[in-house]
């Protein structure tokens, strides 16, 4: 497998260390220690960055160069095995993530919508808005994202090209059908950005969810009726993968007649919603997460706080829900302005 | 017989008395592995005086009487090995108080522990008592007198510690209390009398038949939380559990261990449960767990399990589903339980000693224990599924449990609930002076030995 796509150069002649310098988590006294951290991972060697990182992804986001500054820190953890989660926790989900084999082929037809193994979502996918999809899901299709967060690229070397090769041949191959549509943030991320980073090909074309319902919209004008209500938006880690996709976002809630309320922690500035460090063990740290998530939108007054990730609905939308906020998935957000 | 029998349907009343194939087949076995033994009938008193006139009919026709309540043992206490009568005790099933002050309950001999659930959700939100994870029929009474334990084991101890007094008619139709309702109005404690209540605890319905019994309740919250921890290495358990214990805010605690699912193959996982007043100090309990064990986490060799919210609820019912679904893998209805009663130290030979069974015998299991009080003990069980109709498959689950028994004494553990291949193995090992007062004190408490003959003997 080839290495992770990265130029050292690049961040030698980076004057901002972004990467480092924006992260909302490690402290660093200026940009020279920064630069001095992100040199070692470079270079292979210890930096108190791979200890103290919650995996959020926003380095990726951050690097102005595409230098894929995030992969890299997970592949140094994993060399030097720097366990992000105690090993029972890692080894467990490996395992309850792991492909079952019990994949079927299956014939599918357009749009085919990628549940990823989240088969107890394949509700939302209904209505108008995805008339006449086929779903598919399972843990022999999971994209295998989830391991950045527990130091495990070679799980994602070993796993993801598989999946891909199961969507394929289970599914699109014999119902002549070459794009699918991401549900989740996860998988158009592994099948973009990880994929291009790791050098796994990807012979199909992935489409964004909310590229999907923007062009839907689209062709439905006449059937939406404007929501006319405050939403905050929790923006999830792997969007961070895909940053060209929240402006989508922005234009549904235009359409959709909805007010995304300008919180302080989205877009650039998101909050984890606290589920992957309490999986680190760093559960006070997740609390106050989760307080500042919820003090932030209710400051806004928004009504509605919607989700895109499922797993950040599971962790917060309780706590959302007790503090009055109703939680809520982007597409049953936009079925709701569809009437449905 | 048929004059006993019209004798106890002037007692109870014709329709609460049967000696029909079809009662005494239903009340010749439980769910466990130990064949059927018919009684020649079964009788339901409605209160205390009827059992007292039933005792002193069978004391005259010396006809045996084994006192049943739900009937859940499992290991088969509750069949009349030498014929006689079974005394259901379903029919009493009132619950005469409950005092929220001093937090307890009285009840009737035959109140299931889900009517005393339901009652106090109903009436008393603020109080609950430790539910077992049987079956909701399963009686108090019975619970209590096998020792069992339960979701506030951790903070409360065996049920049988949260027994605060008793009504028993003896086998000589003899009503006695024991515990503070033998001087007072109120069944607060079995301090500081003599206590009586030993007589009629682990003694297999062979000393008496208990129809009023005083139970302790406990603050129910209103928020409650658990979390998972999860090892690899069984030799770490006991001071893991030590350790989580040593806070003192769990209410339950329990660690499970199956092949299935596949992914919880080989680890080993312990439940925490605990409630509290508030937000705040629900989360100050949690920091307290997860501070006692960090010195694990830390070496990232162990740690919990992040679960969201949405999927603790399951884990959070009462009594636990889980058991249930296991006990229906074979499918045929066929299901034991055995646990044995030991200290935490032996959690890792308990643990390994389970897996040499099971795979010796080719059974399907699962295994797990309840830490009773703050790491005093610990109810370690074995849970073996079989299917009723095969019967190869009763076979191996008899010979996995005779097993499990004979490797539970060697460990230095106690069978709890022992069925009687169980009991003999334990006389076998007790000191026979134990044996010799157990003996005496039967014979002065039931002269004509009516109650549940078989049990407890050579």
């Amino acid at each position: 497998m080839p290495a992770i796509k990265f130029d050292p150069e690049v961040c030698v002649r980076c004057e901002t260390v972004d990467c480092l310098m924006k992260c909302q988590y490690i402290e660093f006294a200026g940009i020279s220690d920064a630069k001095a951290e992100k040199l070692k991972i470079n270079a292979g060697k210890e930096s108190r960055v791979l200890n103290e990182c919650l995996t959020c992804y926003a380095c990726q986001e951050y690097c102005p160069f595409g230098n894929n500054p995030f992969y890299l820190l997970v592949e140094l953890q994993e060399e030097k095995r720097i366990l992000p989660a105690p090993k029972p926790i890692v080894e467990e989900q490996l395992r309850m993530m792991g492909p079952k084999g019990r994949i079927t082929p299956q014939k599918v037809r357009s749009p085919v919508v990628d549940m990823c193994s989240f088969p107890m979502l394949a509700g939302c996918v209904r209505g108008k808005l995805f008339e006449g999809a086929s779903v598919i899901s399972g843990n022999d299709i999971f994209c295998n994202i989830m391991w950045l967060h527990f130091a495990k690229n070679s799980v994602i070397r070993e796993r993801v090209p598989k999946i891909i090769d199961n969507i394929m041949s289970f599914y699109l191959k014999n119902s002549n059908i070459d794009e699918i549509v991401c549900f989740h943030d996860e998988c158009y991320g592994t099948f973009t950005s990880i994929a291009e980073a790791f050098g796994i090909p990807v012979p199909f074309k992935p489409i964004h969810l909310f590229d999907y319902i923007n062009r839907r919209l689209d062709e439905i004008p006449e059937r939406i009726k404007p929501i006319n209500e405050k939403i905050a938006y929790q923006r999830p880690c792997s969007n961070r993968l895909s940053p060209e996709t929240d402006k989508i976002l922005d234009e549904i809630f235009i359409k959709i007649g909805a007010e995304r309320v300008p919180r302080k922690h989205d877009r650039e500035n998101a909050l984890c919603c606290g589920g992957v460090p309490r999986a680190h063990q760093r559960d006070e740290l997740a609390d106050e997460l989760v307080e500042k998530n919820i003090s932030d939108m209710l400051s806004t007054g928004a009504k509605y706080c919607v989700f895109n990730c499922p797993f950040c609905m599971a962790t917060l939308g309780q706590e959302v829900a007790e503090h009055g906020l109703m939680p809520i998935l982007v597409s049953d957000l936009v079925l709701t302005a569809l009437g449905e | 017989m048929n004059e006993f029998i019209r004798q106890l349907a002037e007692i109870t009343g014709p329709g609460f008395v049967s000696a029909e194939p079809e009662e005494r087949y239903l009340y010749s076995m439980d769910q466990g592995t130990m064949p059927p033994v018919e009684p020649d009938a079964v009788v339901m008193p409605g209160n205390t005086e009827e059992v007292r006139q039933i005792i002193l009919c069978a004391n005259k026709h010396k006809v045996p009487v084994v006192p049943m309540g739900g009937g859940l043992v499992l290991s088969g206490l509750t069949r009349a090995l030498h014929g006689g009568i079974i005394l259901d005790m379903k029919r009493m099933n009132r619950i005469l108080q409950v005092n929220p002050k001093s937090r307890y309950a009285v009840v009737e001999g035959g109140a299931s522990e889900g009517m005393l659930q339901a009652y106090l959700k109903k009436h008393h939100p603020e109080l609950k008592h430790s539910m077992p994870d049987a079956p909701p029929i399963a009686t108090l009474a019975g619970n209590i007198c096998i020792h069992g334990s339960g979701h506030l084991s951790v903070l409360g101890g065996f049920h049988s510690d949260m027994l605060t007094g008793m009504e028993v008619v003896l086998p000589t139709g003899d009503i006695v209390r024991s515990g503070s309702c033998s001087v007072s109005p109120d069944w607060f404690a079995r301090a500081p009398l003599p206590d009586l209540s030993g007589l009629f605890m682990g003694w297999s319905g062979t000393t008496g038949v208990v129809t009023k019994l005083g139970i302790r309740l406990f603050p129910s919250y209103s928020h409650n939380d658990m979390l998972i921890f999860v090892c690899e290495d069984a030799d770490l358990m006991p001071d893991i559990i030590s350790r989580l214990t040593g806070t003192q805010v769990a209410e339950d605690m329990t660690p499970w261990m199956t092949p299935k699912p596949e992914w919880a193959r080989g680890f080993l996982h312990i439940n925490i449960s605990y409630g509290a007043h508030s937000k705040k100090e629900l989360t100050f309990k949690r920091n307290l767990l997860q501070a006692s064990v960090k010195k694990y986490s830390d070496q990232k060799i162990a740690g919990f399990l992040p679960m969201p919210p949405s999927e603790k609820s399951r884990f959070l019912k009462i009594p636990s589903p889980d058991l249930v679904k296991f006990a229906d893998l074979r499918k045929g209805g066929g299901f034991e339980y055995v646990g044995a009663i030991m200290a935490i130290e032996h959690f890792a030979e308990a643990y390994r000693a389970g897996l040499q069974i099971a795979r010796a015998y080719n059974v399907s299991y699962s295994m797990g224990a309840r830490i009773i009080g703050a790491g005093h003990a610990m109810m370690f069980f074995y849970a073996y599924a079989f299917n009723r109709a095969d019967p190869e498959d009763i076979n191996r689950a008899q010979h996995a449990l005779e097993a499990t028994n004979t490797a539970a004494l060697e460990i230095g553990g106690i069978p709890w609930k022992s069925e009687l291949p169980a009991q003999k193995q334990i006389i076998n090992k007790m000191d026979p002076n134990t044996f010799d007062l157990m003996n005496r004190i039967r014979s002065v408490l039931d002269p004509n030995h009516i109650m549940n003959p078989g049990n407890w003997e050579k």
